[in-house]
């Protein structure tokens, strides 16, 4: 859990274990269907509500297109690396091309409530568990 | 030239001569070089990474550049599936004596760092006429 940012020298390091020791956990079992597996996703969980970043540097806002139905989330887009003309290209390391890719989560969904927001190249997408699917309390009489 | 289907990169780890005083991995910005007339262009790709916490600067012929995260943004999130992972970026280059090292020029834009290398004017091609 991440609780203890309190050491900042140590806070990073704790994000890279805790994101480390989820590395394709079975969370999501095979239930990610796509074109191959870009762009990476992180999901992440903050109360019971879901968060998924997704690095996508150089990506044209306006080529995004993000799709909700139900509880699956479909992003696809073009990141696009351009060379004026008339470059000596020395190395060339940045991946380029279209990308498409669904996720289906195991939780229910509030469609009208998902956000994204795409900025310093970071996509995220706020996915709210929708009110029904939320696990209510059971108090003992 | 036929799409090519995008593949997931894993990011490289630092494996620099110096050790870290903090226990944290630093992953290396995925780089492309290219060179026109008048300068040297290196576009590093660092997700994350907002315009104060770019540092860029060039110290005995070696130009360093690292990025920061903000870490404020992961705050209060737990983990529940993840495929790639996060950290701070580092990459350094030794410079030729053909860059003008007092001028380079930097811009960050969606994550994507671009450094502009000019010229020392002696290094720019010369078109030579021919009678």
């Amino acid at each position: 859990m991440i609780t203890a940012f309190v050491d900042p020298f140590e806070a990073l390091f704790n994000l890279q274990r805790a994101l480390d020791a989820r590395l394709a956990s079975d969370w999501l079992q095979d239930q990610t269907t796509s074109e191959g597996p870009f762009p990476p996703i992180n999901v992440f969980q903050q109360g019971g509500d879901l968060l998924a970043i997704i690095e996508l540097p150089g990506v044209d806002k306006s080529s995004l297109q993000i799709e909700a139905k139900e509880n699956t989330i479909r992003i696809a887009g073009k990141k696009a690396v351009s060379y004026p003309d008339g470059v000596s290209v020395h190395r060339r390391e940045r991946v380029a091309g279209e990308f498409d890719r669904t996720i289906s989560l195991p939780v229910q969904l509030e469609p009208d409530g998902i956000k994204a927001e795409y900025r310093d190249g970071i996509l995220a997408l706020f996915l709210p568990r929708s009110e029904r699917d939320k696990p209510r309390t059971i108090t003992i009489s | 030239m036929s799409p090519q289907e995008l593949q997931a990169q894993k990011k490289r780890e630092l494996e620099g001569k110096e050790e870290s005083t903090i226990p944290a991995r630093t992953f290396v910005p995925t780089a492309d070089i290219y060179e026109d007339r008048d300068a040297l262009k290196v576009v590093l790709e660092m997700p994350g990474v907002e315009k104060g916490n770019v540092d860029v600067r060039v110290e005995e012929g070696v130009l360093f550049v690292e990025g920061r995260l903000d870490l404020a943004k992961y705050r209060g999130l737990q983990p529940v599936y993840t495929e790639y992972n996060i950290g701070n970026y580092s990459r350094s280059f030794r410079l030729s004596n053909a860059i003008n090292q007092d001028k380079i020029g930097a811009e960050l834009s969606d994550g994507v760092l671009s450094l502009t290398l000019p010229k020392v004017e002696k290094a720019k091609p010369r078109t030579i006429q021919v009678s």
